[in-house]
C-alpha cells in the first residue's frame, strides 16, 4: 500500500459533501491569504509540493493560526480525525556512549555515576515484567559503545523475542546501525539481514539531529554526518525495513537548517518509495531539552515553537504519512493542541523511558492507555490504537460514527 | 438582554461531554453556521449565547484561537502581556460552607484549623514588598466568628505600612457571610472595608454561576444572583473586581455559556470587571472526590477560555491560569485570547525554596511571554503598569490606572463600560513574533511605543 493512502481506520472525507469541501477550502485560502500565505495555500489545497522558500516563509510567518490551519487541512485530508497511539515499552540497553554530543544528558562513560549496561538477559527480564500488559512494540535504543561486539546486538534481539515472540522490535537508530556494521566487519546489507533474522522488525528515527554540517561540527562532532545517516537509512529501507525519522530542534539550528533537513528527508522518502522495500513511516520533531546537558545555557523550544515545528513539517513532508507529537517529550497540553496543528500520532504508553527523563522531561513514566484515549478525545479526535506499522487494533470506527454529529 | 441558553437540550451527563469531531467543524452540518458566526466576530459584532454555544460545541480550536486572538487585539492591541507580583495569604482556614471540591478548608471544630497572627501576616506582606510585590490576595474560609472589622484592621495596617501593596482581598461569598453573621447590609460592610483601604475584590467563589450546578457542588454557598449583586454593589462603591469560573464538574456545555451570559450582563451594566479567568475542577484529594468526574484535559481549557474571550466582549482582560494549567498551556493560551499571566504567587516559592528562586520564577515567566512574541509588563491590581522598566507617569490613567480611584473613574462618570474607551480599530494584523530563537526582543521599549 502506498503510504499516502489515507488512514484505513477512518474514511476522513467520505462522510462529507463535495460542497462542504469546496467551501472549507475557500475559507482556508482566505485565512491564509490574509496572512500572506495565499500562494502556499493554493499549493496545499491542490496537493502540490512546497519549495525550500515556502518552508522558510512558513517558519517566519507571524500568523501561527494560518500556518496551523494549512497543516490541519493536510492532516485531515490524510487521516480525518484519526489519532494514533500504541502500547509500547522502551528499553535503553546502555547509556555508555563515546559520541559526547553536547545536547545529551543521558550519555555516560565507564566509571561515571549511573553508567550501566544491560545484558541480553536484563533486557529480556524487562520484557517479561510487562507480559501481562497489552504491549505490542518495544523501542530499543542505547548509547554507541564500540566495546560491545556484534553478537551482543544479535543476542539482545534474540533474548527479547524469546521473552515475547509476538512483540515488534523497533530497534537501533541509524547511528547504532552504523556502529554495529563496524563491529560486524561485514557489508551493511548482510548485517541488516542478520539483525532481521535475530528479531529486528523496524528502526526508530533518532540520531538524525540536524543534518547541517556546521551545526554538527559545533554540537556533536563525533556523531556521523547527515549524509551518512541518510545512507544508512537508504540501506535499511532497501533491506525491507520500515523506519521513522526525526529532527532535534531548538538549540543552535536556524529555520534554514530545519527546512534543509526536512527536504533531505523528503528526498530520501522519494527514493525509498520508488524502490521495493521499506520507507519512512513517521516524522517526529524532537525538542531540545537543555537541563543537565552541556548546552544548559540554551533555552530550548517553547510550546508555541513546538506547535510550529509540527505544522511546518506536516506541510513540507508531503510524502511521509504520519507526523508524531511525542507527548512524553512535548507534554500533554502541547501534544494535545498539536493534534490540530498537523500531528496525527502521539506515540504510546511508553514504559521505561530514560533518555528524556535524564534531561528533565517531567511527564509521568507510565500513563494508562485510558488516559491517552481521554485526552485525544478531548481534542475532538478519534483515538486509534495501532501497531508499529499503523494498522488499527480494535474498533475505532464505531466510536467515530457516534462522535460525528 | 440575551435569551437564556436552554440547558435541558443537553441532557447527557457532563462527564461524557466531548468536543465534536474536529473535521466536522469545517465539513459537517454546522460548518456554514460556524462560518457565519466567525464572520460576525470578525466584523466586531456581538454574538448571542446560542452562538457561543455553537462555537463551544462545534468549532475546532484553530478557529477559536483565531477569533479569540482578534477579540484580544481589539481590547489590547499592544503586544504586551501583563502579570502582577503578588502573594496569596490565607489568614485562616475554618469554614462552615463544606464545599466538596475544596481541599483547603477545615471544619471549625477540627484540629486542623488555624488563624495566622497579625505579625505572621505582616511578615508575609513585608516579604512580598521586598520582592517588588504590588498585591496580596487574601482570602479565608467562612469563619464562624471572624468579622469584617478584623479585616478592616488588617487592611488598614497593611495600607499604612506598605502603601504600594493593594489588598486584593476577600470574595463575594465571604462578604455575604459577614452580612449574615454581622446582621447588617453588605453595602455597609463594603463601605467600611473601602474606608479601611481595600482596593479590589477577587472573583473567587463564582464556581459555576448556575443554580442547578451550585445546588450540587456548593449548596451552602452564595447563590448566583447574590454573587452578581455583591459584585455590582462593589462596583457601585467605586471598586473594581474580577471574575472567575471553575468548570469541569457537573455542568453542561450550555451551563458554561450561561455563566458567561450572566457575567456579560453584569459588565454591560457596571463595567466594573477587570478580568476573567477560568480553570478546571481539580478533583484529586478533595472531600467529595468520588462525586466528581475525571479531571478534564488541557484541550477543554483552551476551548472554554477561547469562547470566554470571544463571547465576553466587554471584559478587557483575560487571565491565563498557569498554576492549574502549567506553563506550557499558559503560553499557548496567550495566542488563544489571554493577555495576562495572573499573579506570581510568591507564597508557593517562599515556602518551598529560599533566596532568589522567586526571581528565577519571574524570569521563567517572562521568558515564556517573550518567546511567545510579547513584552512582559508588571502591573497593579487594576491592570495599570507597575513596572520600573517603563515610564509610569506618562501612562494614560484611563487605560492604565495607578490606583483604585483612577480605576473607578470611568465607571463613576456615567456608568459607561470601561471597555468603551476608544481603541484603535481592529484589523487582521497579528503581532510580529519576537525572533523565535533569540532572546526576547522587545523588553526595553519606551512606554510611548507600548501605548501607540
Amino acid at each position: 500500500m502506498s503510504p499516502l493512502t489515507t488512514s484505513q481506520a477512518i474514511p476522513p472525507s467520505a462522510a462529507f459533501s463535495t460542497a462542504a469541501h469546496t467551501s472549507a477550502q475557500q475559507l482556508l485560502f482566505e485565512q491564509a491569504d490574509r496572512a500572506g500565505l495565499g500562494d502556499i495555500a493554493q499549493k496545499v489545497i491542490r496537493s502540490e509540493r512546497l519549495t525550500y522558500d515556502d518552508g522558510i516563509a512558513l517558519y517566519e510567518n507571524a500568523d501561527l493560526f494560518a500556518v496551523g490551519a494549512l497543516a490541519n487541512h493536510v492532516r485531515e485530508r490524510l487521516h480525518g480525525d484519526a489519532t494514533y497511539f500504541n502500547v509500547n515499552q522502551h528499553i535503553n540497553y546502555t547509556n555508555l556512549c563515546n559520541r559526547l554530543c553536547k545536547f545529551c544528558a543521558f550519555q555516560r562513560l565507564p566509571g561515571q555515576d549511573g553508567a550501566y549496561l544491560m545484558t541480553p538477559e536484563d533486557a529480556a527480564e524487562k520484557i517479561t515484567e510487562q507480559l501481562d500488559q497489552p504491549v505490542t512494540e518495544v523501542h530499543v535504543v542505547g548509547g554507541v559503545w564500540p566495546k560491545l561486539d556484534y553478537n551482543y546486538y544479535l543476542d539482545l534481539l534474540r533474548a527479547i523475542k524469546a521473552a515475547r515472540p509476538d512483540i515488534h522490535i523497533k530497534g537501533f537508530t541509524m547511528v547504532e546501525i552504523d556502529e554495529i556494521v563496524k563491529q560486524a566487519k561485514k557489508p551493511i546489507a548482510d548485517v541488516l539481514a542478520e539483525l532481521k533474522e535475530a528479531g529486528l522488525d523496524s528502526c526508530p528515527g533518532g540520531g538524525a539531529e540536524v543534518f547541517s554540517e556546521s551545526v554538527r561540527q559545533a554540537t556533536y562532532p563525533q556523531k556521523m554526518p547527515g549524509t551518512r545517516w541518510l545512507e544508512v537509512a537508504r540501506a535499511v529501507h532497501k533491506a525491507d525495513l520500515f523506519s521513522n525519522c526525526t529532527m532535534l530542534h531548538g538549540h543552535v539550528d536556524t529555520p534554514a537548517d530545519r527546512v534543509d533537513h526536512l527536504i533531505k528527508l523528503r528526498e530520501l522518502q522519494d527514493d525509498s518509495l520508488a524502490k521495493p522495500g521499506g520507507h519512512l513511516q513517521a516524522y517526529i520533531p524532537l525538542s531540545f531539552h537543555p537541563d543537565n546537558s552541556e548546552m544548559a545555557h540554551i533555552e530550548g523550544p517553547t510550546a508555541l515553537d513546538e506547535l510550529r515545528e509540527i505544522a511546518v513539517s506536516r506541510l513540507l513532508l508531503d510524502n511521509i504519512p504520519h507526523i508524531k507529537a511525542y507527548w512524553i517529550l512535548m507534554d500533554i497540553p502541547t501534544a494535545q493542541t498539536a493534534l490540530s496543528f498537523g500531528a496525527n500520532d502521539v506515540d504510546g504508553t511508553v514504559v521505561e523511558e530514560k533518555i528524556y527523563h535524564e534531561a528533565g522531561a517531567t511527564t509521568p513514566q507510565e500513563v494508562q492507555r485510558e488516559e491517552l484515549v481521554h485526552w485525544i478525545e478531548d481534542a475532538g479526535r478519534v483515538p486509534v490504537e495501532r501497531n508499529t506499522t499503523y494498522r488499527a487494533i480494535g474498533d475505532a470506527k464505531g466510536r467515530f460514527e457516534t462522535s460525528i454529529n | 438582554m440575551q435569551a437564556q441558553v436552554q440547558t435541558d437540550q443537553h441532557p447527557q451527563p457532563p462527564s461524557d461531554w466531548r468536543p465534536r469531531a474536529a473535521t466536522a467543524a469545517r465539513l459537517g452540518p454546522h460548518a456554514t453556521e460556524l462560518a457565519r458566526i466567525a464572520d460576525k466576530v470578525r466584523a466586531a459584532e456581538r454574538i448571542c449565547g446560542d452562538e457561543a454555544l455553537i462555537l463551544h460545541e462545534h468549532a475546532d480550536i484553530v478557529l477559536l484561537g483565531e477569533l479569540a486572538n482578534l477579540v484580544r487585539l481589539r481590547h489590547n492591541p499592544n503586544p504586551v502581556v501583563t502579570y502582577v507580583v503578588d502573594r496569596n495569604i490565607n489568614p485562616y482556614n475554618a469554614c462552615i460552607t463544606d464545599c466538596g471540591f475544596c481541599a483547603f478548608y477545615a471544619k471549625p471544630k477540627s484540629n486542623r484549623t488555624y488563624v495566622l497572627d497579625r505579625e505572621e501576616i505582616m511578615d508575609k506582606v513585608a516579604e512580598t514588598a521586598a520582592l517588588g510585590g504590588r498585591q496580596v490576595l487574601m482570602q479565608g474560609g467562612h469563619h464562624p466568628t471572624i468579622k469584617s472589622d478584623w479585616w478592616c484592621d488588617l487592611i488598614q495596617e497593611i495600607g499604612s505600612r506598605f502603601p504600594q501593596i493593594n489588598c486584593h482581598t476577600l470574595s463575594a461569598p465571604e462578604l455575604e457571610h459577614f452580612e449574615r453573621i454581622e446582621r447588617r447590609p453588605v453595602e455597609e460592610i463594603i463601605k467600611d472595608l473601602a474606608q479601611a483601604g481595600w482596593g479590589s475584590l477577587p472573583g473567587g467563589g463564582a464556581e459555576m454561576l448556575v443554580e442547578r450546578v451550585r445546588k450540587i457542588i456548593a449548596p451552602k454557598k452564595t447563590t448566583t444572583d447574590r454573587w452578581l449583586e455583591i459584585h455590582r454593589k462593589v462596583h457601585e462603591a467605586g471598586l473594581r473586581s474580577s471574575a472567575t469560573m471553575m468548570y469541569g464538574n457537573v455542568e453542561t456545555a450550555a451551563e458554561r455559556i450561561e455563566h458567561f451570559v450572566r457575567l456579560r450582563e453584569l459588565q454591560d451594566e457596571t463595567g466594573g470587571l477587570t478580568a476573567f479567568a477560568c480553570w478546571n475542577t481539580q478533583p484529586e484529594g478533595v472531600p467529595e472526590e468520588h462525586l466528581y468526574p475525571r479531571k478534564s484535559t488541557p484541550g477543554l481549557y483552551l476551548r472554554t477560555q477561547s469562547v470566554a474571550r470571544i463571547y465576553m466582549d466587554n471584559i478587557r482582560h483575560m487571565q491565563t491560569s498557569y498554576v492549574t494549567q502549567g506553563i506550557k498551556m499558559a503560553q499557548i493560551s496567550l495566542r488563544f485570547g489571554c493577555d495576562d499571566f495572573g499573579g506570581t504567587m510568591l507564597e508557593e516559592n517562599v515556602v518551598s525554596a529560599a533566596g532568589c528562586s522567586n526571581l528565577q520564577a519571574i524570569d521563567d515567566l517572562e521568558r515564556v511571554i517573550e518567546r511567545a512574541g510579547y513584552t512582559p509588563i508588571q502591573r497593579n491590581s487594576w491592570y495599570g503598569i507597575a513596572d520600573e522598566r517603563y515610564d509610569a507617569p506618562a501612562v494614560d490613567p484611563s487605560r492604565w490606572p495607578n490606583s483604585r480611584e483612577e480605576a473607578a473613574y470611568h465607571q463613576a462618570a456615567g456608568r459607561a463600560s470601561l471597555s468603551l474607551v476608544p481603541e484603535p480599530s481592529p484589523s487582521h494584523t497579528v503581532f510580529p513574533e519576537a525572533d523565535r530563537r533569540g532572546p526576547g526582543a522587545a523588553l526595553s521599549k519606551p512606554i510611548s511605543e507600548i501605548q501607540a
